[in-house]
């Protein structure tokens, strides 16, 4: 009989915490800058050099923990995680480990088929990044570059509380949401400012106890961490079905050949032997400073869902599209305030159809979208007083987006202006039924269905251009009269 | 307790120390007798005693400002570094 295995995954995830300086250090946080120019005396580990805690760091992490209702740890301590590596100076990363700054708090995350699971956030903690190796362009060496090393991280664990690999995509979408929001982290995976561990495991259905896990490092798209984990579970279904059994080791996702594989090296430096970090004291969080960071906290993802659904009776899957991002939920808030909130859903439609396709298309970030809100609400309002019609309203945004004019501009220039003369809707009708004297005999005698085709030639004599509730309305009462 | 050479062993390759047949006996012994002087404190009751991990515990954390104080300095940096390529530091390959 086979077995059916139950999919365990759980995330760690680390953020890179948007702030100027390092987590310990003054050296700059910038991104692309040339190797090794924005690493001082602390992050190359000279000796006699001390670290010192940059408080926004803490204050973003607390920002987090605020932001999931989880308990702010009123003490917490660094620690030293020991390894050897190269882009890592000083021998050992400065983490926290048995008394992390944000204690196990929760998450509502909402998946394809619209039903809501609540995932477990065990912990975060404040760390350090380390530096980067390169390999390329050096014969039989490998280049440190320690730009990045000293870079604050939080690492955002989550419980084992996935069971498939949609579900893991759909709560690292959900915590990428947030830190944005938050304006915690720039969320930019391609710089790695947002990248994730995935602990995953099999377990026959029905069964308590977990199987053994293999953490898949590294992963830094949402379309890698859902073909990395399928890989791994079809991977670890094989092994035990074939009478093997899951080695608890790190493996690295090779996305060019779509597989995990064993990183040997990293087994036998698995005994980190942390202990406290005697260059930092334990961080002692008071209520005030918590509650001066929560003065700070924006309306969450959930909150801003909560109040388009309400306020603008939207379907839950819409009100939660367009809160995604702070930016995209701006964008549409000032297209309905010019509409009116009467016609919210034809400013969803418009927002998540004709601009998302024409941002996602171009690559553009709603941020820089080519049609501003000022006017795609003017093109909106064309359609509502009944200027132009839908179809040709995507005709008008398209010309909108390619030459940044106005809707108006576009409209007159292309005389697009929709006829509503009923007269001259009339005499078109007329032209299109002395024209088709066959169908309009069928149609007579009980072929319904050639309505379209009269409606199909209305509108190619008038160039789209008629208004179509009066269309139907005209050309069912001439049709009918015989 | 005391050390077993195996255990010796790991903890050398963990501190990436290379430690020679003659002087091994000498590590044995030594580590197991600091090992030993440290183990007396787990004869003494603990159990109401909170953790302590640091001997200033009772001080707060300074936290600094989030501001960068530092600037390039690479180049006299890399000139302690044995060998430097393209503003890279360079060592022995690693790659996974």
């Amino acid at each position: 009989m086979m077995t059916d295995w139950e999919v365990v995954i759980g995330l760690e995830i680390h953020a890179q915490l948007a702030t100027k300086s390092k987590i310990f250090s003054g050296s700059a946080t910038t991104y692309g800058a040339p190797p090794n120019v924005q690493a001082d005396l602390v992050d190359l580990a000279y000796p006699g050099v001390l670290p010192v805690l940059n408080g926004e760091a803490v204050r973003m992490a607390v920002k987090f923990g605020l932001s999931i209702g989880a308990e702010v740890a009123r003490r917490s301590v660094f620690a030293r995680k020991n390894y050897f590596y190269p882009d890592l100076p000083k021998g050992y990363q400065i983490s926290q480990y048995e008394l992390p700054v944000v204690k196990q708090g929760k998450l509502a995350v909402m998946l394809d088929d619209g039903t809501v699971k609540t995932i477990g956030v065990t912990r975060a903690h404040l760390e350090e990044d380390a530096g980067k190796s390169l390999h390329e362009g050096l014969a039989n060496a490998s280049g440190i570059d320690l730009n990045r090393a000293g870079t604050p991280l939080l690492e955002i664990v989550s419980e084992p509380d996935m069971r498939s690999a949609k579900e893991a995509v759909a709560y690292m979408k959900k915590i990428h949401t947030l830190v944005r929001y938050l304006e915690i982290c720039d969320g930019n995976m391609q710089e790695g400012s947002f990248r994730c561990d995935a602990n995953v495991s099999v377990r026959p259905r029905g069964r308590e106890k977990f199987g053994t896990r293999a953490e898949i490092k590294n992963l830094n798209s949402f379309r890698f961490v859902e073909k990395a984990i399928h890989y791994e579970v079809a991977r670890q279904v094989d092994l035990l079905e074939s009478g093997g059994t899951v080695l608890q080791e790190t493996r690295l996702y090779d996305s060019d050949k779509d597989e995990t594989r064993s990183m040997r090296s990293k087994e036998e430096a698995n005994d980190y032997r942390y202990f406290p970090d005697p260059d930092l004291l334990p961080v002692h969080i008071d209520e005030e400073f918590i509650e001066a960071v929560r003065a700070t906290l924006p309306e969450l993802p959930d909150e801003k869902a909560a109040r388009f659904a309400q306020d603008f009776s939207l379907s839950t899957y819409d009100a939660g599209v367009l809160s995604a991002s702070r930016e995209l939920g701006a964008y549409f808030e000032s297209v309905v305030a010019a509409l009116g909130a009467g016609h919210a859903k034809l400013a969803a439609n418009w927002v998540m159809g004709e601009l998302a396709s024409a941002l996602n298309r171009d690559n553009v970030d709603i941020v820089f979208s080519r049609v501003s809100p000022k006017y795609l609400s003017d093109l909106l309002l064309r359609i509502v007083d009944a200027t132009i019609s839908g179809k040709i309203a995507k005709e008008v945004f398209e010309a909108m987006w390619s030459e940044g004019k106005t809707a108006d501009a576009i409209i007159e220039a292309k005389g697009l202006k929709q006829i509503t003369d009923s007269g001259a809707i009339e005499g078109v009708i007329d032209a299109v039924m002395a024209a088709n004297p066959k169908q309009l005999a069928d149609y007579r005698s009980g072929k319904d269905k050639l309505f379209g085709f009269f409606v199909g030639q209305v509108m190619k004599a008038t160039e789209g251009k008629a208004n179509p509730g009066q269309l139907n309305e005209l050309l069912k009462a001439k049709l009918g009269s015989s | 307790m005391s050390l077993t050479r195996q255990d010796v062993e790991k903890i050398a390759h963990l501190a990436r120390l290379s430690i020679t047949e003659q002087e091994m006996p000498v590590y044995v012994t030594s580590l197991s007798s600091i090992v030993e002087f440290v183990d007396a404190l787990s004869r003494v009751h603990t159990g109401d005693v909170l953790p302590m991990a640091h001997p200033l515990d009772g001080q707060q954390q300074r936290l600094r400002a989030d501001v960068v104080t530092e600037s390039d300095h690479h180049e006299k940096f890399q000139a302690n570094a044995p060998a430097v390529q393209a503003g890279l530091y360079v060592v022995p390959r690693v790659i996974e």
